[in-house]
């Protein structure tokens, strides 16, 4: 029944746990009450959030003037908002689809956060190409609809065109997928729930799920086609982002090698992000018996390989921008010009927050500690970030006429709408934190017999995990205390 | 009423409700449902379900996508509004489908993604606002529940029930 897993692997289930235990454990933050830390990081999230509107509104009330940008760099900061937004959506459907194929339980402890993540971070990536538009209230142009122009269509050949049918894609079967896979989580809380109101809700959001024999099996074949259907797209999804430079002609844009390599990239941010929002939230939510030390590890792996790969475009990157002998190829974003150049510091940060400092994981105790994990994720959170200016403002400032040379400043607002968007991810994902199940509990209870601590050590003793059957109990009515 | 009395078992293990699926298989009583906490893993075979054919039409939704995008671009591109972008003029589709692809390939996961799951909501009759139909609350916490129904025979499918390791056993009305 229980599938056998070597004793040498950790457990992914800490303490001595029953199904009960782990229905409490995921109901707790869902029905206490939240804490002054949590409405601390609230407020301050809500306050940031709205200053990010009122800059929105001050851009589409006045015009794109407002931003920093100029005749010679046409998009800066937002396309760098965006890349980075898409980006860390990434490590959710990451986690829960490839990593469902390649049946690692313990993406189970960490999907349903991870999938949130993924989600709140495409809303905050959307938001930017929709605001640079100009007319946000005209966005809906961008899809291929009958229209009173005469029969003008969308350019199907166009990189910004798939963007959105990829970003739009990915959004929805990503949401689709959450929310199926937490339709059962929120039935456990609908069940135990004791105020009327909370019980009016979580029915209305579990759909009604029973849990039949039946169901269940759908369920899983649901989840497994929808993983086979997610693996492909996420990696479709920046891969279509970075044809959105590399179909141009730019020097440092034209590159065959950025699909994979902002694919990798995106894995990197993303699993970094996942990292500095579980450290927290493991903390808050008392949940250190799921989300592990092992957990923390396994995702630092993944981040040294995906910086690994990323570090190796650099270098090709580099190098060839300097084989090619091209004077032109000398001012895209990883060559001796950028490295010298004006925009010298944003260079740096890249190749030390995103090369450097990853470099820690390689050694096994920092890999295992949570405060050097938690630093780490947020030097990659910055230099993922650096990585996109770099490849956007650094390449922009100097085309091929030298008399167009010129440089971005970001202003207030540029700014502004960026600490916005932070404030809002926060917003939503601090609202998650409290109302929904932040474990998938029922998948964790699928996991607990073969890999939890407790049923480890019995079977270590050679102690089965089945219960025994006490014939003379399980007659008339239930004794309460009967709990294994 | 007899015939709409029902047996419900409760087990607390899924090892152990695997265990009593089998018994009474084996002894020929009609298992009705069984309502879990959990996917239990072979419990469908054990029960005799017939494999789902979600994945089936999933392929075939994927396909329908594939199609409708090949019909939309080559429609918009082609037919409708053809254009000279770049010095490459939408002469033929064919000609014009490496820059397609994306689009094929996103419209065949939409498609596949979203019918599948809006059918198996269908098929399991899950959406907003319909009303839960696991009988007792404690099957989506850690107990299992085995639904048996009962004709003339309540006595004996208990007294089997009683064997099975069942912590609660209860004859009601449906």
């Amino acid at each position: 029944m229980s599938h056998y897993e070597a004793p040498i692997r950790e457990p992914l289930v800490l303490g001595d746990k029953s199904y009960h235990d782990i229905t409490e454990d995921i109901a707790k933050p869902i029905e206490g009450a939240a804490n002054k830390n949590w409405y601390i990081a609230f407020y301050i999230s809500l306050a940031a959030m709205l200053w990010g509107f009122g800059c929105i509104f001050y851009t589409v009330g006045t015009g794109i003037g407002v931003w920093g940008l100029n005749k010679n760099i046409g998009w800066a900061w937002d396309i760098t908002n965006f890349v980075w937004w898409v980006g860390i959506g990434h490590a959710g459907t990451l986690i829960s689809a490839v990593l469902l194929l390649f049946r690692q339980k313990w993406r189970m402890a960490i999907n349903r956060s991870a999938e949130a993540m993924t989600i709140f971070a495409v809303f905050q990536a959307g938001l930017f190409p929709i605001i640079h538009m100009g007319r946000p209230w005209n966005a809906f142009w961008v899809l291929p609809l009958p229209n009173q122009f005469g029969s003008l269509w969308v350019n199907f050949n166009s990189p910004l065109l798939w963007d959105v049918f990829a970003i739009s894609t990915y959004l929805s079967v990503s949401l689709v997928f959450w929310w199926t896979g937490l339709l059962p989580d929120f039935a456990m809380i609908r069940d135990r729930a004791v105020k009327p109101f909370q019980k009016k809700i979580y029915a209305l959001l579990s759909f009604g799920w029973s849990g039949r024999a039946k169901d269940w099996q759908r369920f899983e074949e649901v989840s497994l086609v929808l993983a086979g259907l997610a693996t492909p797209l996420v990696l479709s999804v920046h891969t279509i982002v970075s044809m959105d430079f590399a179909t141009s002609i730019n020097p440092g844009w034209h590159s065959t090698i950025f699909p994979p390599y902002f694919v990798a990239g995106a894995i990197f941010s993303g699993f970094a992000m996942v990292q500095t929002l579980l450290g927290i939230m493991r903390k808050v939510t008392n949940l250190e018996d799921y989300i592990t030390r092992m957990h923390i590890e396994y995702m630092n792996i993944v981040i040294i390989l995906t910086g690994g790969i990323v570090a190796v475009a650099y270098a090709t990157e580099f190098f060839i921008a300097w084989y090619t002998g091209s004077p032109y190829e000398n001012y895209t974003y990883l060559s001796v010009g950028a490295a010298t150049g004006p925009y010298a510091w944003a260079f740096w940060s890249l190749i030390i927050f995103n090369i450097i400092t990853p470099q820690l994981l390689w050694i096994k105790k920092f890999r295992r500690s949570f405060i050097i994990t938690f630093i780490i994720s947020i030097a990659i959170n910055i230099g993922m970030w650096f990585e996109r200016f770099d490849i956007i403002a650094i390449v922009l400032s100097k085309g091929h006429l030298p008399s167009t040379w010129w440089r971005f400043e970001p202003t207030f607002v540029d700014v502004g709408i960026f600490i916005g968007t932070i404030g809002f991810f926060f917003v939503l994902f601090l609202l998650y934190a409290r109302t929904f199940p932040v474990i998938a509990q029922a998948e964790v209870k699928t996991i607990l017999k073969s890999s939890g601590e407790f049923y480890k050590k019995r079977r270590e003793q050679g102690i089965p995990t089945k219960p025994a059957i006490n014939v003379a109990k399980s007659v008339g009515k239930p004794d309460k205390s009967d709990k294994e | 009423m007899e015939s709409s009395k029902v047996i419900h078992a409760f087990y607390n293990d899924d090892e152990v409700l695997m265990d009593a699926v089998k018994s009474v298989k084996a002894a020929h009583h009609h298992i009705e449902e069984v309502f879990c906490p959990f996917p239990v893993h072979g419990l469908d075979k054990a029960m005799g379900l017939a494999p789902t054919k979600l994945a089936i039409t999933a392929f075939f939704y994927g396909i329908t996508g594939l199609a409708f995008a090949i019909w939309m671009t080559n429609y918009m591109m082609i037919q409708d509004w053809p254009q000279d972008i770049g010095g490459k003029p939408n002469f033929s589709w064919f000609s014009n489908m490496p820059a397609f692809v994306p689009i094929m390939f996103e419209l065949t996961v939409f498609f596949a993604a979203h019918l599948m799951v809006i059918t198996f909501y269908m098929r399991s009759r899950i959406w907003p606002f319909k009303e839960a139909e696991n009988p007792d609350p404690r099957t989506t916490d850690d107990h299992f529940l085995m639904e048996i129904p009962v004709h003339n025979n309540e006595a004996e499918i208990k007294a089997l029930l009683a064997t099975t390791g069942a912590v609660e056993i209860n004859v009601v009305d449906k």
